[in-house]
């Protein structure tokens, strides 16, 4: 499908046409923070934001969802399950880091046995991605083999002198431009250029970048496991880790999840939330944790991303390197400190 | 509606037996007359008493007995404490089976096998034994080795003087912790009676009980030549989907809810030691 | 502050190298200019990473709970580097019998205010590379991957040096500074007084919708220095109230309410549970009304300015105000 374009000026109007079929997600600012939410009349996308604060994977796998209610009454028990999402959705803004997220968070909650709660929204879900604007120096996607200025979904797109160039992916995508075809326009060659030319101008600063030389070697479904777990290195790596699920709740990759029960007094509602590694009920049981220390907790996360997701799903890092836990971390630790301690040989030397 | 696997099954709780002080054994039915699902020995599912929470149990009863599962829960925490306050014809919510059952039909098949139960570990040991004596044929030799804290903590112990003990070609072992009135069975910890009984190494040994015995049962067996291959063992962590997506229960790469909950010994020292 | 720094590093060095401490708590040079991180080091070589410069602001006095307890055990000290506003939280936590004081070398090291980088990048600075302290000693010129710019220091301060309680270190066994101390920066108490002058609704439709950001990762719990329970209500499984995310707003104006309440009297202002926030919730504010309230019912009291003080809400004296003050003064 060729290129449409529209006016970074008339953004608002493509938000109300596809608000009449759908519900539009983009970043919005709550009290000086922005985060996705539901787009409403005066809202409008602005570009010089690089990151929410929690990434776009909410939109698909919300910190809190119910799941299940229940009704006890006597002996007997009733079991309604909670109807999996059923509306259209887009959800607008996102980075080739988080649209790469998704597809991290896919390959667990559809894979057999399928989630089906996050299978409704992917479904209904059509993803409308943006390339960056600025990366920051806390950007690493390279890392992981992301295209920056390619950032995927069902729709991509690119920002030049104020217009706003996209083009459909998927037929989802098709369909989401047919909708506003009479808000967005054709792309003359001279547009055609101007698109491969901020592609180009961020594919050179994307190089330039501090942590461009980041590499993934020694981590990944090559590396040997037990070395790995028993380098002495992660204890000075925790030494100073709170124990707080910053990193994990900001991290577009981060997919585990607790089930807790709420009783409202007529039924108990059995929900999901966000659960962290990091915390120390984690692993809890009756008979005591196997991950007492913190170190041990901090070691579970990153061996995640580094080496158990990638040996369980064909070698893909659960990393995007979108770089919220490098700006996040209260203490400033995070797992590019921990690559370059531990990976290949070429990153001790840092 | 869509059925989502995290979604139970409303299933009836038919029987309720008192094994031990701490320990009562549960009959699962479904509520509707229908199946409630096939299982193979050592697997699990995940039992939900709404307002208490939800939890995984091994399925304690045998497939080859009829449609219930049954399940010997140990009161230990918020949820046992209230399976154990329930009453027959309680509703409850069952989802499963999960995780990797012991190779009855494979590697157990031919073999001469050595049961070594601690407690409550014989749970996940009676399916096996159950099944095992049910296809009797297709089985070697048969010892059972079980002690705990007291012979009041023997769990289940009328079936196994009166139908284990009466098995062909099986030896049946009881040991309990500390000598007590009416007691003229042996005394001591299990890996010590083990030592003491000197089973050669041409069976295949299953060990289930505390983490402390297995580890010391596993270094009797090594001792006594065994060989890791030829043993195999349980692993239990905190879970909560069953279905190795919440991330809680892996050990290393594995998630014990569906790549375990049983495992042969050397696979054990491939994983880190975080269990 | 580069002059101040040289001689707390040679000086750390020092310490460790003659057998006065065998650790020192100080911050560990990170990938860029600005994330040192808080780190124990164990040997002279490892010092080779500290740093103290403008991006200072952890606050280390928590850290020496466990630390100054394993020194002990190990039969050593830990040197801690504590700046003015540290040393309140240091105090606090001996009042509360919470470090092995007999095991800490204190060394007071003199502060002219931390940066922010949250605060730089929202000055619009993107890629930042790296900044230098201009000759002025007032601005920043501050270098990114799309070009130059300039930054006055005051616009860029970690909220907590905004209203800096002073450049005086309340303890110290050896004290770096040049600092003269001034005195308090600015009236701290100024954005609580904004909040008194809102209506009921006004105010608690700010604080709706800060706390509304909130997503329950506990690093402000977790980063203070006054929460040091060996296990917090809300992570206790069998309290009911354990929780892990906003099932409502209900449970976000619990969740925070709640810790202040449990903090008040022993907050020191240390300001680390708004620089930690990842929504940037200015959840000192309900620090300082307490404070604010402490100190107008009871009498000026600063937690923390010395160590074994016995704070007003739990010493009763026969001049203690009224309970239907609180009454009277609250509602509107």
């Amino acid at each position: 499908m060729a290129m449409k374009k529209i006016a970074l000026t008339q953004l608002e109007q493509l938000f109300a046409a596809l608000s009449l079929t759908r519900k539009v997600y983009l970043p919005v600012e709550k009290a000086g923070q922005y985060d996705y939410a539901p787009w409403q009349p005066g809202l409008t996308y602005h570009p010089e934001v690089l990151h929410t604060v929690k990434s776009a994977k909410s939109v698909f796998f919300p910190q809190s969802e119910d799941l299940i209610r229940y009704k006890r009454a006597g002996l007997s028990l009733e079991i309604s399950q909670q109807a999996p999402e059923d509306e259209e959705f887009v959800v607008f803004g996102v980075h080739a880091c988080d649209v790469a997220g998704f597809e991290v968070l896919d390959r667990v909650f559809l894979s057999e046995p399928v989630d089906s709660y996050y299978k409704a929204r992917r479904e209904h879900g059509t993803v409308f991605s943006v390339m960056c604007a600025k990366p920051e120096e806390t950007c690493f996607c390279g890392t992981f083999g992301i295209d920056a200025e390619a950032p995927g979904g069902d729709v991509q797109s690119w920002l030049a002198d104020g217009v706003l160039y996209m083009e459909a992916l998927t037929e989802k995508g098709e369909a989401l431009l047919a909708a506003v075809s009479g808000i967005v326009s054709e792309v003359d060659d001279a547009g055609t250029q101007a698109a491969a030319e901020t592609r180009a101008a961020h594919k050179a600063i994307m190089e330039r970048l501090p942590l461009a030389d980041l590499t993934t070697d020694g981590f990944g479904a090559d590396a040997e496991l037990l070395p790995l777990f028993n380098r002495p290195e992660w204890k000075e790596l925790a030494s100073s880790c709170l124990g707080c699920g910053t990193c994990t709740y900001v991290c577009p990759t981060c997919q585990c999840y607790d089930i807790r029960e709420y009783n409202t007094g007529k039924e108990i509602r059995r929900f999901r939330v966000w659960d962290s590694c990091m915390y120390s009920d984690f692993t809890m049981m009756a008979a005591g944790t196997p991950r007492p220390d913190q170190m041990q907790r901090f070691r579970q996360r990153f061996m995640h991303k580094l080496k158990y997701y990638p040996d369980n799903y064909g070698g893909a890092f659960s990393c995007v390197g979108c770089g919220r836990c490098l700006q996040k971390c209260p203490i400033s630790m995070n797992i590019v400190k921990v690559m370059r301690k531990l990976g290949g040989a070429n990153h001790n030397d840092k | 509606m869509i059925n989502d696997t995290l979604t139970p099954r409303l299933a009836v709780v038919t029987q309720i037996r008192t094994e031990t002080p701490d320990v009562k054994t549960f009959r699962v039915e479904s509520a509707d007359g229908t199946p409630l699902f096939d299982h193979m020995p050592g697997q699990c599912a995940m039992l939900t008493l709404p307002g208490a929470g939800e939890a995984m149990f091994s399925i304690t009863s045998s497939p080859t007995v009829g449609g219930y599962k049954e399940f010997s829960i140990k009161r230990c925490g918020r949820l046992t404490d209230a399976l154990h306050a329930m009453e027959p014809g309680q509703q409850i919510g069952i989802r499963g089976p999960y995780g990797k059952p012991f190779p009855v039909d494979t590697e157990f098949r031919g073999k001469n096998l050595l049961f070594i139960a601690g407690g409550i570990g014989l749970a996940p040991l009676h399916s096996v034994i159950e099944y095992v004596r049910a296809h009797r044929e297709a089985y070697g030799h048969i010892d059972i080795l079980y002690g705990s804290r007291s012979a009041a903590d023997l769990v289940d112990l009328d079936r196994i003087q009166n139908e284990w003990m009466q098995e062909r070609d099986t030896g049946v072992y009881l040991t309990i912790d500390r000598p007590q009135d009416g007691w003229d069975g042996h005394v001591g910890f299990v890996p010590a009676y083990l030592k003491e009984l000197a089973f050669k190494p041409d069976c295949t040994a299953i060990i289930c009980g505390p983490p402390i015995m297995i580890k010391f049962v596993l270094a009797a067996l090594i001792e006594m030549g065994f060989d890791k291959t030829q043993v195999y063992t349980t692993l239990e962590l905190k879970m909560k989907c069953g279905v190795g997506k919440c991330g809680r229960c892996n050990i290393g790469s594995k998630f014990v809810c569906k790549d375990g909950p049983v495992f042969r010994c050397d696979e054990i020292d491939e994983l880190p030691n975080e269990y | 502050m580069q002059r101040v720094s040289e001689r707390v590093i040679a000086r750390a060095r020092e310490l460790m190298r003659e057998g006065t401490v065998n650790k020192v708590a100080g911050w560990k040079a990170g990938e860029f200019f600005y994330d040192c991180a808080p780190y124990v080091f164990e040997s002279e070589e490892s010092l080779k990473d500290l740093v103290y410069d403008r991006f200072c602001a952890a606050n280390l006095s928590k850290y020496m709970i466990k630390n100054s307890v394993a020194a002990g055990a190990e039969g050593g000290k830990v040197l801690v580097l504590l700046k003015p506003c540290d040393t309140y939280s240091f105090n606090q936590l001996l009042t509360e019998h919470r470090i092995a004081r007999e095991n800490v070398y204190v060394l007071g090291v003199g502060c002219e205010g931390m940066c922010d980088i949250d605060r730089i990048r929202e000055k619009g600075f993107k890629g930042i590379t790296g900044v230098d302290e201009n000759a002025d000693g007032k601005t920043l010129t501050v270098h990114t991957l799309y070009g130059d710019g300039e930054v006055a220091i005051d616009d860029v301060l970690v909220n907590k040096c905004e209203f800096c309680k002073g450049k005086a270190h309340m303890i110290f066994d050896e004290l770096i500074s040049d600092n003269e101390d001034e005195g308090p920066r600015g009236d701290r108490f100024a954005g609580v007084r904004e909040l008194e002058a809102m209506s009921p609704a006004d105010r608690f439709a700010f604080w709706q919708s800060e706390l509304s950001k909130c997503i329950r990762c506990n690093a402000c719990r977790n980063a203070c220095p006054a929460c040091s329970c060996r296990k917090c209500v809300f992570d206790n499984d069998a309290s009911g109230i354990a929780s892990k995310a906003n099932t409502d707003s209900f449970e976000e104006k619990m969740f925070h309410i709640i810790r202040a309440f449990h903090v008040a009297g022993r907050c020191t202002d240390c300001g680390e549970c708004t620089r930690v926030c990842p929504q940037g919730i200015p959840l000192h504010l309900f620090n300082r009304k307490y404070i604010k309230d402490i100190n107008e019912f009871y009498g000026e009291y600063a937690a923390g300015a010395e160590a074994g003080q016995r704070g007003p809400l739990i010493n009763y004296t026969v001049d203690d105000i009224e309970p239907a003050a609180v009454s009277d003064k609250g509602g509107n």
